[in-house]
C-alpha cells in the first residue's frame, strides 16, 4: 500500500509538469501551424527549388545545382537593371511618400482651417489610396496616354510642342511609374503621420514657444523627434512594400520600354510564366527575401529599442 | 412493420442517392471564352452538352485570358489543372514538356473518333496535344472615311502601297496616324501579329528545320527594314512601345488610325464602340513582287485534356460534342470566328458583308503563326520585342537585331 502510494506520488508531479510545459505551446499551435503553412513551408520550398534545376516544368527530375542559379542570375546584366531600378522606385517612393505625407498631415492638422474644410480636405487626400492598384494603372494610363489628359493641358497651356509619350519613353517610363506609386501610396503616410501629430501634448509646444522657439525650431526640436517612431516604422514598411509592387508597374509599362521599368518583381513574373524558368524565378525570390528580410531586421529592432 | 418499412425505403434512397451521385461526373473546364461571348451563351453550350449525356456536368471555370492562363500554369505545376481546359497555341509546347496535357490521339483512339473533320490539331512528337475549336484571323481594317478624306481610292494590297497610304493618311496636327503597332512588353503578341504577321503574308518563314532563322533571312529583314521605315516616317501612331492590343483598337475606334492589323474577334467590340466608323476589311499587304498564297495570322482557341484528369474518356465527350458540325458551328457564330471543323459554317458569313470580305480573305489564304508549338512563344515574342524597340529607337542595326534575337530564341530551343 505504501510502496503505491509513493509511486503515484512520484508521477502526479511529472504529468504535472509535462502538462503544464505543453500547455503555451498548445495555445501557440494555431499560429505555428498558419506560420508554417503560409509562410514556412512556401519559403522553404522556393528555396528548394532555388537550388534545383528543371523544378516543375519537366517530366525529368530535377537536378541539384546548389548555388549556381544565384551566380547565374547575379550575372545577368537583366537582373542588376531590374535591381537598380526597384532601388531607385523604391528609395524614391519612400522619400517622396514622407515628404508628401507629412506635407499633407501638416495641412490638415492646423488650426487655420475650420472642421468642415479639414473633413473634405481629409477625403480628397486620401482618395489616391481608396482606388486598387489595378484601377490606379488603369487610370493612369489613361491620363498619360499620349492622347490623354496630361498631354492635353501640357500642350494647352504651352509647356509643351507634341505628345509626350511618359510611359513608352525609355528616358521616362521608370520616372513615370515612380510618380504613379507616389501619387497612389502618399495618404497612408499621411493618415499615419496625422494620428501622431494628434497625440504630440500641445504642452510641449506651449513651452517652447515661452522658451522663445519659432515655428521651425517647433518643428525641428518637436515634431519630428515626436514623429520619429512613426517615420522608421513607416519607412521600412514602406520600403518592403515598394520593393513587393508589381501590379502597378505590370499593367502600366509591362517593366518596358525594352527593360527600362523592369523592377525585381515584374522579372520574377517574366521568368516564371513567361520563360517557364522556375528555378530561376525562385532564386530572383530568395534574393528579393534576403534584401527586405535585411531591412525587416531593422524594423524588428527598431521596434525593439522604441518598446524599451 | 412501419418502422421496418421505413427503415428500408431510406436504405433504398441512399443506395439509389449513391448510385446516382457515383455516375455523376462533373467537369471542370477552365478557359478564357465565356467572358468573351454574349452573357449566357457558352453556358447554354454546355446545358446543351449535360442534356445529350446525362451523369455529366461541367462547371466552368473563367477568367480574362492571362488569369486562365496563370491559373493553368500552375495547376499544370501542381497536378490540380482542371479536366479540360482552353489553349492558344502558344502554351502547347511547354504544357507538354511538362506532361500536363494528355495525348489527344490516343482519347480518339479509344472514342473511335474519326479526325477527317477537323481543320487542324496542334502536334507535337507525332501526337495531337490541342485541337483549335474556332479561329480568329488577323486581317487589316481601314478606316474607309479617312482614305476617302484622303483621296485613296482602295486599300492598299502591296508593302509600297501601304507605306504610301499610311504617309497620306498621316497628320499629326490632327492626331490621325496611318498605322498603329502595339509592342508593349506586358502582353508581346504584338511581334507575332503586328510584325511577323507582314513576313508570312509574303510567304516567308523565321524558322528553318525547327531552328529559328532570323540571322540573314533576306524576308526577316525586309520586314523590319520596312516597319523600321514606317517608324521613322512617323506614320504610326505615338506609345508604340507599351501599347497593348486592346489601346490599339481604342486608336483605331476613335479614328486616329487609318489601318490597323486586328483580330476579327474585335469586330463586333469596334461596331459597339463606335456604330458609324466606317470601315472595311483586307488582306495584309504582301512584298512588292511576291505573287503566291498569303498566310493569314491566326490566334485560336484551342481545347485540351488535362494529364491528370480522373475522367479523360468524359472530357473527350465534352471536345468531342464542342468540334461536332452543329455545335462548331454554333460557338463559331457566337464567337465570329471561324470553324474548326471544316464542315462547319458559320452563320455570319451569309449575314453580314463584313464577315464574308474576312471570308473571303480566310479564303484565298492560309492560316500562318509560326509561334504556335514553339517552347516558351511567349517568351520568344518577348526577347523579340525587346531587341525590335532597341532597333526602332536606333540603338542597333537589323543584323545586330536578328543576330541578338536568334541568340535569345536559341537558348530557348
Amino acid at each position: 500500500m505504501q510502496k503505491s502510494r509513493v509511486s503515484t506520488g512520484l508521477k502526479r508531479p511529472g504529468r504535472h509538469r509535462l502538462m503544464k510545459g505543453l500547455v503555451p505551446y498548445l495555445y501557440l499551435s494555431p499560429t505555428l501551424v498558419l506560420l508554417a503553412v503560409l509562410s514556412l513551408i512556401p519559403i522553404a520550398t522556393v528555396f528548394t527549388y532555388s537550388l534545383l534545376d528543371n523544378v516543375i516544368i519537366t517530366r525529368d527530375a530535377p537536378t541539384f545545382v546548389g548555388i549556381s542559379n544565384y551566380l547565374d542570375i547575379i550575372s545577368k546584366s537583366h537582373f542588376r537593371q531590374a535591381l537598380q531600378n526597384t532601388l531607385v522606385f523604391a528609395i524614391a517612393s519612400v522619400i517622396a511618400h514622407f515628404i508628401l505625407g507629412l506635407s499633407f498631415a501638416l495641412l490638415l492638422n492646423t488650426n487655420l482651417i475650420g472642421a468642415n474644410a479639414k473633413a473634405l480636405f481629409r477625403v480628397i487626400y486620401i482618395l489616391p489610396w481608396v482606388f486598387t492598384a489595378s484601377i490606379i494603372a488603369i487610370l493612369w494610363r489613361l491620363l498619360l496616354n499620349p492622347n490623354g489628359v496630361v498631354n492635353y493641358l501640357l500642350i494647352s497651356v504651352g509647356l509643351a510642342n507634341e505628345p509626350i509619350e511618359w510611359l513608352s519613353s525609355r528616358q521616362l517610363a521608370l520616372q513615370s511609374v515612380t510618380f504613379i506609386n507616389i501619387w497612389a501610396g502618399y495618404p497612408f503616410y499621411m493618415v499615419s503621420f496625422l494620428a501622431g501629430l494628434q497625440g504630440i501634448p500641445t504642452s510641449l509646444y506651449e513651452a517652447a514657444k515661452i522658451d522663445g522657439a519659432n515655428g521651425v525650431q517647433l518643428f525641428r526640436y518637436i515634431t519630428l523627434p515626436q514623429l520619429k517612431p512613426i517615420i522608421t516604422s513607416l519607412a521600412m514598411l514602406d520600403f518592403i512594400w515598394t520593393t513587393h509592387q508589381f501590379t502597378l508597374i505590370w499593367m502600366t509599362t509591362g517593366g518596358g520600354p525594352i527593360r527600362s521599368s523592369e523592377v525585381l518583381s515584374t522579372y520574377t513574373y517574366k521568368t516564371a510564366f513567361s520563360a517557364f524558368q522556375f528555378s530561376q524565378a525562385s532564386t530572383i525570390a530568395m534574393i528579393i527575401l534576403a534584401l527586405t528580410t535585411f531591412v525587416a531586421i531593422f524594423y524588428v529592432r527598431n521596434q525593439r529599442m522604441a518598446a524599451e | 412493420m412501419n418502422k421496418a418499412f421505413r427503415s428500408l425505403v431510406t436504405l433504398v434512397a441512399f443506395i439509389v442517392a449513391g448510385i446516382v451521385l457515383a455516375q455523376n461526373v462533373t467537369l471542370e473546364f477552365a478557359q478564357w471564352w465565356e467572358p468573351e461571348l454574349p452573357a449566357g451563351e457558352f453556358r447554354a453550350l454546355m446545358d446543351e452538352f449535360e442534356a445529350q449525356n446525362p451523369g455529366i456536368s461541367v462547371e466552368l471555370i473563367s477568367g480574362p485570358y492571362s488569369t486562365t492562363r496563370d491559373q493553368i500554369v500552375a495547376g499544370a505545376a501542381t497536378g490540380t489543372m482542371a479536366d479540360v481546359v482552353g489553349l492558344d497555341g502558344a502554351w502547347v509546347n511547354d504544357f507538354v514538356r511538362q506532361g500536363s496535357l494528355a495525348s489527344l490521339t490516343a482519347l480518339m483512339g479509344d472514342a473511335g473518333y474519326d479526325d477527317s473533320e477537323l481543320a487542324a490539331q496542334i502536334q507535337l512528337g507525332g501526337s495531337t496535344y490541342m485541337i483549335p475549336v474556332v479561329n480568329f484571323v488577323y486581317p487589316v481594317f481601314v478606316n474607309e472615311d479617312l482614305l476617302e478624306q484622303a483621296g485613296v481610292d482602295a486599300p492598299p494590297s502591296t508593302r509600297s502601297e501601304f507605306a504610301a497610304v499610311a504617309a497620306t493618311l498621316t497628320d499629326p496636327g490632327n492626331n490621325v496616324y496611318g498605322w498603329v503597332l502595339p509592342l508593349s512588353m506586358e502582353l508581346p503578341n504584338g511581334i507575332q501579329n503586328d510584325v511577323m504577321s507582314w513576313l508570312w503574308a509574303s510567304g516567308g518563314s523565321m524558322m528553318a528545320d525547327g531552328q529559328p532563322n532570323l540571322v540573314g533571312n533576306a524576308d526577316v529583314i525586309s520586314v523590319v527594314e520596312f516597319i523600321k521605315g514606317l517608324y521613322d516616317d512617323g506614320v504610326i501612331a505615338p506609345g508604340v512601345f507599351s501599347m497593348r492590343e486592346p489601346d490599339k483598337v481604342e486608336e483605331f475606334v476613335n479614328g486616329r488610325v487609318g489601318m490597323m492589323v486586328g483580330s476579327l474577334a474585335w469586330l463586333n467590340l469596334i461596331r459597339d464602340r463606335n456604330p458609324d466608323l466606317n470601315f472595311a476589311i483586307t488582306a495584309l499587304p504582301a512584298a512588292d513582287d511576291y505573287m503566291g498564297p498569303r498566310g493569314l495570322p491566326y490566334a485560336s482557341w484551342g481545347i485540351g485534356v488535362a494529364e491528370n484528369s480522373e475522367h479523360q474518356a468524359e472530357a473527350w465527350k465534352l471536345v468531342e460534342f464542342l468540334m461536332s458540325s452543329e455545335y462548331n458551328s454554333k460557338l463559331s457564330s457566337i464567337a465570329n470566328a471561324f470553324p474548326g471543323n471544316v464542315t462547319s459554317t458559320p452563320d455570319f458569313v451569309e449575314t453580314d458583308q463584313l464577315f464574308a470580305d474576312a471570308f473571303n480573305v480566310f479564303q484565298q489564304g492560309y492560316l500562318a503563326n509560326e509561334f504556335v508549338g514553339l517552347p516558351v512563344a511567349e517568351n520568344l515574342m518577348r526577347l523579340f520585342d525587346e531587341q525590335f524597340q532597341l532597333y526602332l529607337d536606333g540603338d542597333l542595326s537589323v543584323d545586330e537585331l536578328l543576330a541578338n534575337a536568334q541568340e535569345a530564341w536559341l537558348e530557348n530551343f
